[in-house]
Order: C-alpha cells, then sequence, then structure tokens
C-alpha cells in the first residue's frame, strides 16, 4: 500500500496542473450547466484540451487519444476538477459514446468518428431513455425497421441531455419485437441532422433546457450506421453504462472536496446566531460528516481501481460509489443553502455567497439520484447482483 | 379531549379548496413567477373580498373575529395551493406584530387596512447578515416630528408589494417597531428562488416618522409573534407536503415500470408512507400549537416552535422525495414539483430554520 504519487505520477500531476494553470477560461466556473449562453465558450475550450492533448486521455493514440493509463486519467480529472475547470461539452461522446466505438465499432466507424469527438466538431447524445422506459430500460419501444440499405426508426426519446446540440446520437431501438425484451434491440449511430428527427428542449427545474425530448418520425439510418450486430444492442449499451462512471467518480469526489471546502470557507464568514458559522455544533457535525462521505468517495475509488489494475475486472464499488456520490451530493447542496439562511434563498445576488450559484447547484443535485441510474435502481443492482439476494418479482 | 374541527372550521377549509383550485391553479403561480411585478392584482383582490386577510383580527377592527386555528387552517390550504399572493407575509409575518402592538389609532389603522385587504403590510426585520433573532443595525432617534430611522433591511419578503412595512430598529436601549409607508423606502426586489414571493432589500435613509408609528416595543411584544409566524409557516409547510404527498402516491399508482406500478417497490412506497408520517405529525402541531395560542396555555411558544421543526422536516422531506419518486420528469420545469420545492425551501430558511428553532425548543424544555 502506498497513497503517494510517484515520481513519474507526480511529474504527470504537475504537467497537467501547468497546463491547465496556463490554458484554462479565465474566471473559469466549475460545476455550472451548459446554457445556451456558456456553449461558445465549452467549444472553443474542448478544442483547446484536444490541441494539448488532453481529450481522450484513456483512448489508444491510434484514435488520437494520448494512451494514458489508468493512474495518469485519475490524475488528470482530480486536477482538472482541482483547477475548477469547465465541464466538458463533449461529455457523452468522451465518456460514452467514443468508448464504445473503440470497444465495438468497425475500423471504418473508427476512423469516422472518433477523432471528431476528441475535437467537439461534432457532438453527441444518449438516446437511450424514453417515456416509457426510464429504469426499466429494456422496454424501450423506438423502432428500427430494415428496408433496402436502411434501418427506419420510429419512436421518442426522452431526458436527451445535449441533444439540442447534438450532432450525433447513440440511439437505442428495437429491431427484434418478438424477441424477449433484451434481445431484440439495436445500437445504432444515428445524424441528428436527418430528416424526421425532431428535438424539442425540456427545461429542468433549474430553468435551464439542458434536456430535451426526441421525435423520430420515419428516419433513414444507413445499415452501416450499426454498432455490433442486430439484436445485439444491449451488450453493447452495457459497454456504454459503464463508461458513464469510469474515471468520473474520481472527478466526482475530487469535485465534492473542493465544494465542500468552499461550504467551510463561506461557514467561516457566515454568522449564524451571533457566531461564525463554523462554530455552530451542528454545521460542524455535518461537514464533518460530509468529509467523511466524501473521503470515503475517494478512497472507495482508489480500492476500485487498484483491483482493475491488478485483476482487470471491475469490482462492485462502481454502484457503491455512484450511490454514496448521489446522496452525500444532494446533502452538500442543502447545507450549502442552510448555512447561508435567507440569504440562501437568492439567485445572483451580492448577498448570497458565491453570487447564487450554489442555488443553482443545489437544484441541480436534485438529479443525482435520479441521472445515470436512480439511487432505488442502484439498490437493487447492489443487492441483487452484489450481495446475491433474491431478485423482487 | 377532542381533537377535531368544528363544523364552521370543515366549512372554511372545504371553501377555501375550492376557490383555491379554481383560483390559484399552478398556471397562475407560474404567470405570477414570470410576471415583473411578481403580483396578481386580481387573486388578490378575491382573497381580500373572502375576509381571509382578516381571520384572526376582531370584529371591532373589521375582522372575522375568529382565531389560529382558522387562520392556519387557510394557509394548510393555501400552502397546498402554493398560493402566489402576498398572503403569508402579510397574515404570518406582519399581522402577529400588529395584533400585540399598543393599542391606539396606528393599530386599528392597520389592522383594518389588512382584514379589509386594502393594505398590504411587510415585516422589515433582518439584515445583511439574515440572522433573525439578532441585534439589530438599524436605528431610530427621537425628532422633532417623532423617530427618525436610518439603516438597511434586507431579505423583507414581499416588501415590492407591500403599502407599509414594519421596520424593527433599536430605539435607546431596546427595539421598536415602527409603520412606515413603503413609498418612503427605498426598495429593491432581490433574485429569489421562489419568485411568487420575492425578497427585497429596503434602504431607509433618514426617513422620519410621526411618533404615533410607533407601534410597539420590543420588551412588550417578547417571543409572542414570533410564535404566531411559526406556525403559519408551519401550517403552510404542511399544507405543501401534503399535495406533494398526494401527487407522488397517485404517481406511483399510475406510473409503471417493469411490468408493475412503481408503488409497488418498497423503496417507493416506503418512502410515501414516511411523507405522510411526517406530514401527518406536523399537522398535528400545527393545531395543538394554534389551539394553544388562541388559549394562551402556558406551553404555547413550545407548542408553535415544535410546529415549526416539525413543519421544516415535512415540507423538506416530502418535496425532495417527491422529485425522486418521479424521476425524470419530476425534475423539468414543466412540472409542478418545483413550484412545491422551491415554497417549501423558502419555508425553510426563512424566519430561522430548523436549528434555530430547534434550539428555541430545548431551552423552552430545559427551562421547565
Ligand atoms: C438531468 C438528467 C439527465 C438525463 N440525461 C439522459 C440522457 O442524456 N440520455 C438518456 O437516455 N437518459 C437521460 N436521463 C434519464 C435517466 O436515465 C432516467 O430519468 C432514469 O433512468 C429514471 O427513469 P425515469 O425518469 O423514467 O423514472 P422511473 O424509472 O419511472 O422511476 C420513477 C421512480 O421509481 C423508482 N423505481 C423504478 N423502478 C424501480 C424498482 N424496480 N425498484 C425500486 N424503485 C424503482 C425510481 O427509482 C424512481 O424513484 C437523464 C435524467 C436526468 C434527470
Amino acid at each position: 500500500m502506498d497513497f503517494r504519487d510517484t515520481a513519474a505520477e507526480a511529474a504527470f500531476r504537475k504537467d497537467v496542473r501547468d497546463w491547465l494553470e496556463a490554458n484554462k477560461p479565465s474566471g473559469a466556473v466549475a460545476g455550472l450547466g451548459v446554457t445556451e449562453g456558456r456553449v461558445g465558450m465549452l467549444r472553443t475550450w474542448q478544442r483547446k484540451l484536444h490541441e494539448g492533448g488532453w481529450a481522450g486521455l484513456g483512448w489508444p493514440k491510434e484514435y488520437g487519444g494520448r494512451g494514458a493509463s489508468l493512474i495518469e486519467q485519475v490524475i488528470f480529472s482530480q486536477e482538472y476538477a482541482r483547477a475548477k475547470a469547465p465541464s466538458i461539452l463533449n461529455v457523452i461522446g468522451i465518456g460514452m459514446a467514443g468508448p464504445t466505438i473503440i470497444a465495438h465499432g468497425t475500423d471504418e466507424q473508427k476512423h469516422r468518428y472518433l477523432d471528431k469527438i476528441l475535437s467537439g466538431e461534432e457532438i453527441w447524445c444518449q438516446g437511450f431513455s424514453e417515456p416509457g422506459a426510464g429504469s426499466d430500460l429494456g422496454a424501450l419501444r423506438t423502432s428500427a425497421v430494415v428496408e433496402g440499405d436502411s434501418f427506419i426508426v420510429n419512436g421518442q426519446k426522452v431526458w436527451t441531455t445535449l441533444a439540442h446540440i447534438a450532432d450525433w446520437c447513440i440511439l437505442l431501438a428495437r429491431t427484434d419485437p418478438t424477441a424477449p425484451k433484451h434481445k431484440g434491440i439495436s445500437y445504432l449511430l444515428v445524424d441528428m441532422h436527418s430528416p424526421g428527427v425532431e428535438v424539442r428542449p425540456l427545461r429542468q427545474m433549474t430553468g435551464e433546457a439542458e434536456f430535451n425530448e426526441m421525435f423520430f418520425t420515419d428516419v433513414r439510418v444507413p445499415r452501416d450506421n450499426i454498432l455490433g450486430d442486430v439484436n445485439d444492442g444491449w451488450r453493447i449499451a452495457m459497454t456504454t453504462l459503464l463508461h458513464e462512471r469510469g474515471t468520473l467518480g474520481f472527478a466526482l469526489a475530487t469535485q465534492a472536496e473542493i465544494v465542500l471546502g468552499e461550504a467551510i470557507a463561506l461557514a467561516k464568514k457566515t454568522l449564524k446566531a451571533g457566531r461564525p458559522a463554523i462554530e455552530d455544533p451542528l454545521v460542524r457535525q455535518r461537514l464533518a460528516q460530509l468529509h467523511v462521505e466524501i473521503q470515503a468517495m475517494r478512497l472507495n475509488n482508489y480500492r476500485a481501481l487498484t483491483t482493475v489494475m491488478r485483476t482487470g475486472i471491475p469490482g462492485p464499488e462502481g454502484s457503491l460509489g455512484k450511490l454514496l456520490w448521489s446522496e452525500s451530493n444532494k446533502r452538500l447542496g442543502e447545507l450549502m443553502l442552510e448555512i447561508q439562511g435567507p440569504a440562501g434563498l437568492l439567485e445572483g445576488s451580492g448577498y448570497a455567497g458565491d453570487n447564487g450559484e450554489w442555488v443553482y447547484r443545489h437544484f441541480r443535485s436534485r438529479a443525482n439520484s435520479i441521472e445515470a441510474g436512480t439511487s432505488e435502481i442502484l439498490r437493487n443492482i447492489i443487492a441483487e447482483r452484489v450481495l446475491g439476494l433474491p431478485k423482487h418479482k | 379531549m377532542d381533537f377535531g374541527f368544528t363544523e364552521e372550521q370543515e366549512l372554511l377549509r372545504k371553501s377555501a379548496r375550492e376557490v383555491l383550485a379554481e383560483r390559484s391553479t399552478p398556471a397562475v403561480a407560474r404567470a405570477v413567477m414570470e410576471s415583473e411585478t411578481g403580483f396578481d392584482e386580481s387573486l388578490w383582490k378575491t382573497i381580500a373580498e373572502l375576509g381571509w386577510c382578516g381571520v384572526a383580527i376582531p370584529e371591532a377592527e373589521g375582522g372575522l373575529g375568529l382565531g389560529w386555528v382558522e387562520q392556519a387552517v387557510l394557509v394548510e390550504e393555501t400552502g397546498r395551493a402554493v398560493l402566489p399572493a402576498p398572503y403569508l407575509s402579510t397574515v404570518g409575518l406582519a399581522l402577529p406584530v400588529v395584533l400585540l402592538a399598543e393599542p391606539g389609532e396606528m393599530r386599528s389603522r392597520l389592522l383594518q387596512g389588512i382584514a379589509s385587504g386594502e393594505m398590504r403590510v411587510a415585516l422589515a426585520l433582518t439584515e445583511e447578515d439574515g440572522e433573525w433573532f439578532a441585534p439589530l443595525k438599524a436605528a431610530a432617534t427621537k425628532s422633532v416630528n417623532g423617530y427618525t430611522i436610518e439603516g438597511r433591511k434586507v431579505f423583507v419578503a414581499d416588501a415590492h408589494v407591500a403599502h407599509e412595512l414594519l421596520v424593527v430598529a433599536r430605539l435607546d436601549d431596546d427595539f421598536a417597531v415602527f409603520a412606515v409607508p413603503a413609498a418612503d423606502t427605498a426598495i429593491t426586489p432581490l433574485p429569489t428562488l421562489d419568485r411568487t414571493r420575492r425578497l427585497s432589500e429596503v434602504r431607509l435613509d433618514g426617513v422620519t416618522v410621526g411618533s404615533e408609528r410607533l407601534i410597539a416595543s420590543g420588551k412588550s411584544l417578547g417571543w409572542r409573534p414570533a410564535d404566531r409566524t411559526a406556525l403559519v409557516i408551519a401550517a403552510e409547510q404542511t399544507g405543501v407536503a401534503q399535495r406533494v404527498l398526494e401527487m407522488s402516491v397517485q404517481y406511483a399508482k399510475e406510473r409503471e415500470q417493469f411490468g408493475k406500478p412503481i408503488g409497488s417497490f418498497q423503496a417507493i412506497s416506503h418512502k410515501l408512507a414516511d411523507m405522510l408520517l411526517l406530514t401527518e405529525s406536523a399537522r398535528s402541531h400545527v393545531y395543538y400549537a394554534a389551539w394553544a395560542i388562541d388559549e394562551g396555555t402556558p406551553d404555547a411558544s413550545l407548542a408553535a416552535a415544535s410546529a415549526r421543526v416539525a413543519g421544516i422536516e415535512a415540507g423538506r422531506f416530502a418535496t425532495a422525495e417527491a422529485i425522486q419518486v418521479h424521476g425524470g420528469i419530476g425534475f423539468t420545469y414543466e412540472h409542478d414539483l418545483h413550484l412545491f420545492y422551491r415554497r417549501a425551501k423558502w419555508d425553510e430558511l426563512y424566519y430561522g430554520d430548523a436549528t434555530v428553532w430547534r434550539e428555541r425548543v430545548a431551552e423552552l424544555i430545559a427551562a421547565t
């Protein structure tokens, strides 16, 4: 056991830190969403990351990546969070579509898509969820029917983050309606500019429009745009969902650590019952509890990483990590407003800490236990697959 | 022992629910949210005509002469309907102070104005530090014609649509409450997360008021207005919690995943059961506290503080878990849940949070 960086790791960490310091957009704010006004800045930022060789760090060099080791990816995501660099615009392309294409795509597909994912030239979205298929993703009904050398796609998707600016979509569609639920699904790469694709923005409770509904009416998708085999889409989708977590956990834990630091700073300058909130025993207890949880996140992540590096097989810590992060981050969001008292009710005012960004973060955190697997579903997965408990019938 | 409502009280609830179902729909709340003024004149007129502002005001002052139980019934209903009107700020924050002010012409004017709905009154208590029951910077000094007040009030609820402000300021070694015409102050609305109930900054740059406008002193008021305010906010939280519970139960019955209603999964049904437990507990506390205040029982303050704590728990848990039960749809702006979530957050953080009120409970139980 050794929790210190090796000399090589420390040197890599310094490179990352120096580069980010020199290049990140001035006034960079982490944790804010992809709002209309920020898209241009985020595009430019991603291009810069790519040019610097920092996009798709873990991807093989032949596809434009850096071929970095897992530990280097972790170091990068920690430093990235620490620098409070803005979110990566093509997060679904880099984090989900790309790795799935690398794992299951043909050479042609890899050459066609991967480089443009990294540069941010083409933005991707994830068309999995449907109105009737959220937690029960296998119930999806969007259909793809072979006609000549095309699939004809019809159906509706929902909660599709970034669809309003996306060029491509990883889409799950049913190609065999007679097969058992999970056996008749295919994994398509759909050009969002195709005739018959309609995107309607949905506003989130934060007030921002970051996700969308998508309607597909007789959309023609070339047969070549399938990933893997017809009806083998479920298996491939599992690759995508695995990557949805990836090294993200490290970034999230570091981010939570930073936000906790901000909460502590705020508690020092905010008065509660006539003295700094940081002296209030209840505030102290809650900050302390959050520290313990966030450190558990970080250490669980390290342990999972070591397991993967030694055995190549991820342990159960993935679901645990997402569950812990979602629930802690919501509590952190609540505490950030509570420390401020009535100022916690203000969005963007000098009277509110951090100029009201915390109201956004607080609201946004409410989705953490819904997106990428609800907390209830994660607990089911842990109970059934890790603990071996009987399945709910 | 009888912990039930009278026929009149039931009728009041029923008629309020009917009126609100028609006049205070989520669509109306959204319109108020988006509007420049954050105020719906015709909705306010409806409330005024029904006499809702005067429920707890004596008949001699133009009110209905009922009590805090009836007031709580009404506010529970307005909470259930996320009423987008400066109602709670008037009857919950300002009225308790006015009712307990020194009898006199100014008090009568204010009570009659409130009772008729012609006068909206806002309580200007907190300052920059957002502390509720803390020393104040705003100060009044005696002048030839009355008093001159200097100071800055922040987080004043619904000040932007008020006619009169109850400004709390230091005076000698105590504090005093002055009724200040809103027009004599500089009011700047602040971007508030519940835009149906906006907070403002209020500047008083040497505002002079006549001596009749000093309506109460701190020593005479004590905690009595705070008891009533705590009760009213708790009643609203109960209504908010009740409504999102109903929405969630309904949704859990209808929404199917894995071939079953999600309400059949215990992860969901147990959440709903916990919501009910907290909501019912808050409701019991609210009506006991209302009765205790009406009767002037020795434990009225403790009952009100307890109601406030129970209300915060119910409102916070129910609105947060309602979003979780709804999944993605619950996180949208289009869905009405966030209106309730915002209102519950407002109620939670305004007028002292759970920590402040638990401390108050602790003080009171330790003193017995
Ligand atoms: C901000 C945000 C961004 C998103 N982005 C995307 C995206 O880009 N692409 C995409 O495809 N999807 C996206 N989603 C969708 C997300 O994956 C779904 O919302 C999620 O899977 C839940 O599905 P649902 O909303 O239909 O809720 P439901 O599945 O209807 O769940 C409702 C409630 O029932 C519970 N429940 C359901 N089944 C069970 C069970 N078996 N046991 C116990 N409890 C259960 C859930 O936990 C939840 O509390 C996004 C969602 C959010 C909130």
